[in-house]
């Protein structure tokens, strides 16, 4: 079943998607065209992903972030992974606009892991207040000594 | 017989000072004793309201506080002190004014609304003669004074300074100036049938003729009329809009603390028992016992008629009225501001056109054929 | 392809509202932000994480058995389904095969626990157009519920049972019986919701017709479980792809059918609760009679250390799809944890179904859509 799917979007996109013979997914390293992938994805009468189930930012350290879309089809009760692995300056089309669940999704993996996404309709901070330095996520993020002038407790011993 | 006024007059005449000082005298009394039974009334019914709820919810209520060791049962019935422990707390809380409201008019608000109710109890009677002072324009009398709260309803809202106030002041007014329409219009076909607007008139031809509830289907249509809009004008479930606790939090009373807000407490239980009076003494007969609806009862049970025994009657039958919106407070949900707005403009102003008109054919042909 | 319109203007008698965070039916800390044209809502923006407690940094410095509790308090009125559908992404890492015994009691307790959470939702949707009495039954029998978790484990909301590779201890003697019970008593309670709430015309006034979530929006806005299920479609995890050993029993899928309305209105959103809570008693049923013998404890990993990799699980809870995504590398903790949140989704369509409706309907939209703040908030 993933054979079928990677091959149908393999034929329209040739270079622009990896796929490792053992590995569930699709890695796409460019995301220039992403938008149009994704657009191909809920379009194609054979992909019909209507459904983006997540969309999930994560840092690999070394100045590289990635980002997972699981996608279902509710109507052909199929499954799929991409993943976007880039540079952390580099930015990433926003599917907002063809999954609307994406805005959301794509506002939380800015305010956490701090992907940065172009064309979002409405980009801010979603979980942590707007004036929140940093993202909490990365791997070499650290906890700020004051907020707002209150001092954030690093010893933790008076807790127990 | 005559009213309160009059005959305290009578009473305290032999004191020989200016008649004006004893008018005074008179009036004074009577509003104090009406107050208190607005302040005991307030105090009841939220113990009995609990105890409905409780009882409709599957729980029990107020159980714990009892007064000198006694709390007035085990089983279901119990809690009596929460009636004095309610007060106290209401009493003593702090009075929290915001920073930029308008410190008069929040201040007066509460009073306009509390003397609305005390004003509509003048031509309020709870037996026959017991009545504060009966004019001859009684019924219209009621039905303007139980619309000036309505003034300190707008005024609390918009001096809060709060948008959900004045959200709830805005509907509160739209809805007891609509509601006012149907409830003139159902009052106005018993003047048509009696002929009068005095209170006792209208219940010494009940006395006469039958309960005003039984007299014509017309009238029997009336009084469910008049009971829903009542329900809607004293802002009780379903149609609580402006103080919907889920939408608006407390509507027009959300900034009001302590004192203040148990005047609106009062004042609003007040409304209640006032509306259930004039329903009973309007179309449930007034003071006359249940064995004068029809006349099949032997003449021997008219012995339960009477002075004493009609106050009994009056306040069983308001009592009975009062549980009835309890009742619909815990069943129902809540229309919509504009369903609420359609029930009054587009079912119950029609209705009662139509009831006025086909009560009058009505009393033609039965003025005709008897 | 939709366009979003800028909210930050408005017009001269529009008038911006704040409700929340503290507010009586906001069901939680959650604020919206309303702009009102008297009592026409021109649009509405849900402004979250007043909850949040950085459950996935956290899961970032535990190990995989110290997340169980976490997962817990995520979405506190289905604890049981959370913990569940996180033990479920680690088999899956660690390629664990379970005792057909831990299934079944998994199944049960899950479906309990749908009960409990929909009793929730029915109860506090009646509350928000009005109805007070309704809550209180819904509650009183919630109660029995959690007296029965309580005999399984020792708690009543945060249950810490359901562990990677097992279940903390197992059934204890007449479980079973006390679940049939209950059941016994339960079913006929729901025809008493009926006649209160269900059926009541000014009910049926406030909630039909209101609200309405077309199908396809639902699905591009990621809307799950009972919400998306109101709008007809028949999408539930259970059945198109059943895990755990739910292919083994029989029930259907209750979908909005607009019985008093719209398909997809409130209405169709709270009926479909009610009837999944029939259904979720016939699963009870089945799996109460069909339970096996065995050990609970049986393939429980003594310690957790999955090979690098990264799985994404998904599990039907009683509000939606819960999804897991953990990527492991290798060591006792998690390299990443992503929790994909189901209210999170069905919160994000809120302006689509309230905006041009009245104040009252966006407290009946939102109590419809049965949103739990902890776990949107995470």
């Amino acid at each position: 079943m993933l054979d079928k799917i990677i091959d149908i979007i393999n034929k329209k996109f040739k270079d622009s998607v990896l796929h490792n013979e053992n590995s569930n997914y699709i890695l796409i390293e460019n995301p220039s065209n992403w938008k149009l992938i994704a657009d191909y994805l809920i379009q194609n009468s054979n992909l019909k992903f209507d459904y983006l189930m997540s969309l999930s930012g994560y840092d690999l350290t070394n100045d590289k972030v990635g980002v997972a879309y699981n996608f279902y089809s509710t109507k052909l009760k199929h499954y799929l992974e991409v993943r976007i692995e880039i540079d952390s300056n580099v930015e990433i089309p926003s599917v907002a606009e063809i999954w609307r669940t994406a805005n959301w999704h794509e506002r939380e993996a800015y305010d956490l892991v701090g992907l940065k996404f172009s064309n979002h309709p409405d980009m801010k901070r979603i979980l942590l207040p707007e004036d929140w330095d940093g993202h909490p996520l990365k791997k070499d993020y650290e906890t700020p000594e004051f907020y707002n002038g209150m001092p954030v407790p690093k010893d933790k011993s008076y807790w127990e | 017989m005559t009213s309160i006024v009059d005959s305290l007059l009578n009473t305290i005449s032999f004191i020989n000072i200016d008649i004006n000082i004893l008018l005074l005298f008179a009036i004074v009394v009577p509003g104090l004793v009406l107050f208190i039974v607005m302040a005991l009334n307030v105090m009841l019914s939220v113990y009995f309201e609990r105890k409905v709820a409780a009882f409709m919810q599957d729980r029990l209520g107020p159980m714990e506080v009892g007064i000198f060791g006694f709390k007035g049962g085990k089983k279901f019935w119990g809690g009596i002190g929460q009636i004095f422990a309610d007060t106290v707390k209401l009493l003593t809380k702090e009075d929290i004014m915001p920073a930029n409201a308008d410190k008069v008019l929040m201040l007066i608000a509460p009073f306009i609304i509390v003397a609305g109710a005390l004003l509509t109890f003048i031509g309020i009677p709870f037996s026959d003669g017991l009545i504060v002072s009966d004019f001859n324009i009684g019924i219209l009398y009621i039905i303007a004074m139980s619309s000036v709260g309505v003034i300190g309803v707008i005024l609390a809202g918009w001096s809060s300074n709060n948008k959900w106030s004045l959200y709830g002041a805005m509907r509160s007014a739209a809805q007891i100036i609509s509601y006012e329409i149907p409830i003139g219009l159902t009052l106005l076909l018993v003047v048509i049938v009696c002929g009068s607007l005095q209170v006792s008139d209208i219940v010494q031809w009940q006395s006469d003729n039958r309960w005003f509830i039984f007299h014509s289907p017309f009238t029997f249509v009336a009084f469910f009329i008049y009971f829903i809009s009542v329900v809607a004008e004293t802002n009780r479930t379903p149609f609580d809009i402006p103080e919907a606790e889920s939408e608006l939090v407390a509507g027009w009373m959300t900034e009001f603390s302590g004192f203040k807000w148990s005047i609106f407490f009062m004042s609003e239980y007040a409304n209640m028992l006032i509306v259930s009076l004039v329903a009973s003494f309007v179309f449930l007969g007034g003071w006359l016992s249940p064995f004068t609806i029809f006349s099949i009862f032997p003449d021997s049970w008219l012995i339960l008629d009477g002075f004493y025994i009609g106050i009994f009657w009056l306040l069983i039958k308001a009592l009975f009225l009062v549980f009835v919106m309890m009742w619909f407070r815990w069943t129902f949900p809540r229309l919509r501001v504009d369903q609420l707005m359609y029930t009054c403009w587009k079912v119950f102003i029609p209705f009662s056109l139509a009831n006025l008109f086909f009560v009058t054919i009505w009393e033609l042909i039965a003025g005709a054929l008897s | 392809m939709f366009k979003i319109v800028d909210k930050s203007i408005i017009s001269a008698d529009e008038m911006v509202l704040n409700m929340g965070p503290q507010h009586p039916s906001t069901h939680g800390v959650l604020r919206l932000k309303i702009i009102t044209d008297g009592e026409i809502v021109s649009s509405v923006e849900p402004i979250i994480g007043y909850l949040h407690r950085c459950f996935e940094k956290h899961c970032e410095s535990l190990s995989y058995e110290q997340i169980v509790p976490f997962t817990d308090r995520c979405d506190y009125l289905a604890s049981m389904h959370m913990s569940h559908s996180y033990s479920m992404a680690v088999e899956k890492l660690l390629d664990l095969e379970l005792p057909e015994r831990v299934e079944y009691i998994r199944v049960i307790v899950a479906e309990l626990q749908r009960i409990a959470s929909h009793l929730i939702a029915v109860g506090v949707f009646g509350l928000d157009v009005g109805a007070i009495t309704p809550f209180t039954w819904t509650l009183r029998d919630r109660e029995r519920i959690l007296d029965l978790f309580e005999m399984l484990c020792g708690a009543r909301l945060l249950y810490n049972y359901v562990w990677p590779g097992g279940v903390s201890h197992d059934l204890p003697p007449n479980f079973i019986q006390k679940t049939h019970e209950f059941l016994d008593y339960f079913l006929p309670q729901i025809d008493e919701y009926n006649q209160v709430l269900t059926t009541n015309r000014i009910f049926i006034e406030r909630s039909a017709d209101v609200g309405v979530l077309p199908l396809d929006v639902g699905i591009n806005y990621g809307v799950t479980g009972p919400s998306l299920r109101g709008s007809g479609s028949t999408f539930d995890l259970r059945k198109d792809e059943p895990y755990s050993v739910y292919d083994k029993f029989d029930f259907d899928v209750p979908v909005g059918q607009g019985l008093m309305g719209t398909v997809g209105d409130c209405w169709d959103r709270y009926y479909v609760k009610v009837l999944e809570m029939k259904e979720s008693a016939k699963i009870l049923r089945q799996a109460l009679d069909g339970i096996p013998k065995g050990d609970v404890h049986e393939v429980l990993p003594k310690k957790i250390r999955p090979p690098k990799g990264e799985v994404y699980s998904r599990y039907e809870s009683a509000r939606g799809d819960v999804g897991f995504y953990i990527r492991s590398a290798g060591k006792n903790m998690p390299d990443r944890l992503k929790m994909r949140s189901p209210a999170y989704c069905n919160l994000s369509v809120l302006n689509e179904i309230s905006a041009g409706w009245m104040m009252s309907d966006v407290i009946a939209a939102l109590g419809s859509l049965d949103i739990v703040l902890g776990e949107i908030d995470r």
